[in-house]
């Protein structure tokens, strides 16, 4: 029994490096996995899509949580997830020192130098 | 090589013109330029960057002791269209970068145009004045009020010649319309309205009315787990004022027609090219994507941009293109690592010439392609400082791809995929194209004799 399980996986692997051979994208695909073996099978889910939609990340701010870790307050629990899965919410809670200044001024395009 | 706008001819050889922005390697992010577009006469060169800025050349009138030598585009007004905002109810971050400009015909002495970042769409008017009243009544000539009792006569102002002046006013907002992030604008031909569209929907505007727009496409599923495909790019039609088209990510055009029903989620056609199941990969769904869609001047052709290639369609033809380019196939043995450093998502765009014989796309290494429809050939230049002297012939770049690499040549892994040319414009009516680096603008002209 084994030994036919042994020759379908090898017929396979054949299959898969002519396949390879013959479509440079499919030994690219190969390498892809390879390297990322958690990698779902097609890109075109709508988690894709959905990461895609938000393009820049939404930040996320729950002022009882920045209150009480202010207040060095031990957190148990975090709010409960919300309700669509492919949201991310981060763990750290910001302080004002922690946020990326505000762009400012309106410096003249090099363009026009 | 190209035709020229006379056609026929296939000797065009492009000079080097003019370069403009910084030359230090050090490239601030708001200085990246995001959208280049010529005005319909092709006089005024518009550009948008990352930091919000829209820079106008305008090219000098041609002058009377050199016939033959094309003026030189230099900057006629500069301003900050849009700025960072915060969207706090959604926790959003709202970037300034202009994503598209489109120039509204000329009716008047003044020039408008519509500059969009992901959000929100202003219309522009850029005036000039050149004259000033002077000899007022009631103030001084620096605008302090006089006392009125020094007042004893009477006199009309006269208006007095200044240096020009051009100033840029935002004349309307229109805001609050779009949920997700806005891709395209077109103007429509019935000089009335506009579309904005964005990952999920298209809108209709009247161009004087801010407070109110109407959605002509949807593709928002009720359950966005069931979303597969968003919209990458959206075009009115040049003359017939009912048709738009819209590309998806999928690699599918859809032609709507507006007298059809108010919400064209129905397409009147679909273009989309079979594909072959036993060539599916990982790769062919994002390699299909379109990142442009650009109807050919005479209405009789549309242009589409994948990943990898450029296809010319007939809009009487919906099962396949007529025309397909290949812009650089040999990148399609390096997906794996364009993937991981996310260049296979780079959206560029396309152009046609102003009578449709040529088109032409950027790819990486600051390299542009042009494809002659005519006469079926297609050549690479390079836009860098070095091939930067004045009027300095530009030289066809090739790319080897196998194992030999002739004198000359430049091999695949030696390309710069941080050098990427996406934004690209070809004049009107003429034979200078603008073509854009990370942070830097070219003009080339053809050589005239």
């Amino acid at each position: 029994m084994s030994e036919e399980n042994e020759e379908t996986k090898t017929s396979n692997e054949q299959q898969e490096m002519e396949e390879a051979v013959a479509s440079p994208e499919k030994a690219e695909e190969a390498k892809l996995k390879a390297r990322y073996p958690n990698l779902g099978a097609k890109p075109g889910g709508s988690d894709f899509l959905m990461k895609r939609l938000q393009k820049g990340g939404q930040k996320y701010f729950d002022s009882g949580d920045y209150n009480m870790a202010k207040a060095k307050m031990k957190n148990k629990q975090l709010p409960t997830a919300p309700a669509e899965k492919t949201e991310i919410t981060g763990g750290h809670i910001p302080t004002p020192q922690d946020l990326p200044h505000r762009k400012t001024s309106m410096v003249t395009s090099k363009l026009a130098g | 090589m190209m035709a020229g706008p006379g056609g026929g001819s296939s000797d065009v050889q492009w000079c080097f013109s003019q370069v403009k922005g910084a030359m230090d390697d050090d490239v601030a992010e708001a200085d990246i330029i995001s959208t280049v577009e010529f005005n319909q006469s092709g006089e005024l060169l518009a550009t948008g960057d990352k930091g919000g800025r829209v820079v106008i050349f305008q090219q000098e009138p041609e002058s009377k002791s050199q016939p033959l030598r094309r003026g030189e585009y230099n900057v006629y007004s500069t301003f900050q269209s849009h700025e960072p905002e915060f969207d706090y109810l959604k926790s959003l971050e709202i970037e300034e970068k202009i994503n598209k400009i489109r120039w509204l015909p000329q009716k008047n002495a003044a020039h408008f145009l519509l500059s969009t970042n992901d959000k929100t769409i202003k219309l522009w008017k850029i005036s000039e004045r050149d004259k000033r009243p002077e000899g007022y009544n009631l103030k001084e000539e620096d605008g302090r009020y006089k006392d009125p009792s020094t007042v004893t006569t009477l006199r009309v102002p006269v208006l007095m010649p200044m240096d020009l002046m051009v100033e840029a006013s935002p004349r309307r907002v229109f805001a609050n319309a779009h949920t997700y992030h806005i891709n395209s604008i077109s103007i429509n031909s019935d000089c009335e309205t506009y579309l904005s569209a964005d990952d999920l929907r298209i809108n209709l505007w009247h161009q004087e009315i801010t407070d109110r727009s109407f959605n002509i496409v949807d593709i928002k599923p009720a359950n966005m787990e069931d979303l597969t495909e968003v919209i990458t790019a959206a075009e009115f039609h040049p003359n017939q004022c009912n048709t738009f088209v819209y590309s998806s990510s999928k690699g599918t055009i859809r032609l709507c027609d507006m007298r059809a029903s108010a919400l064209c989620d129905k397409h009147t056609k679909m273009f989309e090219e079979p594909e072959d199941p036993n060539n599916r990969s990982f790769f062919s769904e994002i390699i299909s994507s379109i990142s442009d869609v650009k109807f050919s001047n005479n209405g009789r052709y549309m242009m589409t941009r994948d990943y990898l290639s450029i296809k010319i369609w007939d809009l009487c033809m919906e099962t396949r293109p007529v025309e397909t380019y290949q812009v650089h196939e040999y990148l399609r043995s390096k997906l794996c690592s364009l993937y991981e450093n996310d260049c296979i998502f780079d959206k560029f765009e396309c152009c046609w010439n102003g009578n449709d014989s040529v088109v032409m796309t950027g790819s990486y290494n600051n390299f542009f392609r042009m494809f002659d429809r005519g006469y079926q050939q297609d050549v690479t230049y390079e836009a860098s400082r070095e091939n930067s002297r004045p009027r300095s012939i530009l030289k066809p770049r090739k790319i080897s791809t196998g194992g030999k690499r002739k004198k000359d040549e430049i091999s695949v892994d030696s390309l710069d995929f941080s050098k990427k040319i996406i934004h690209t414009a070809w004049h009107p009516l003429d034979n200078i194209i603008a073509v854009a680096t990370t942070n830097n603008l070219y003009i080339f002209q053809d050589k005239l004799n």
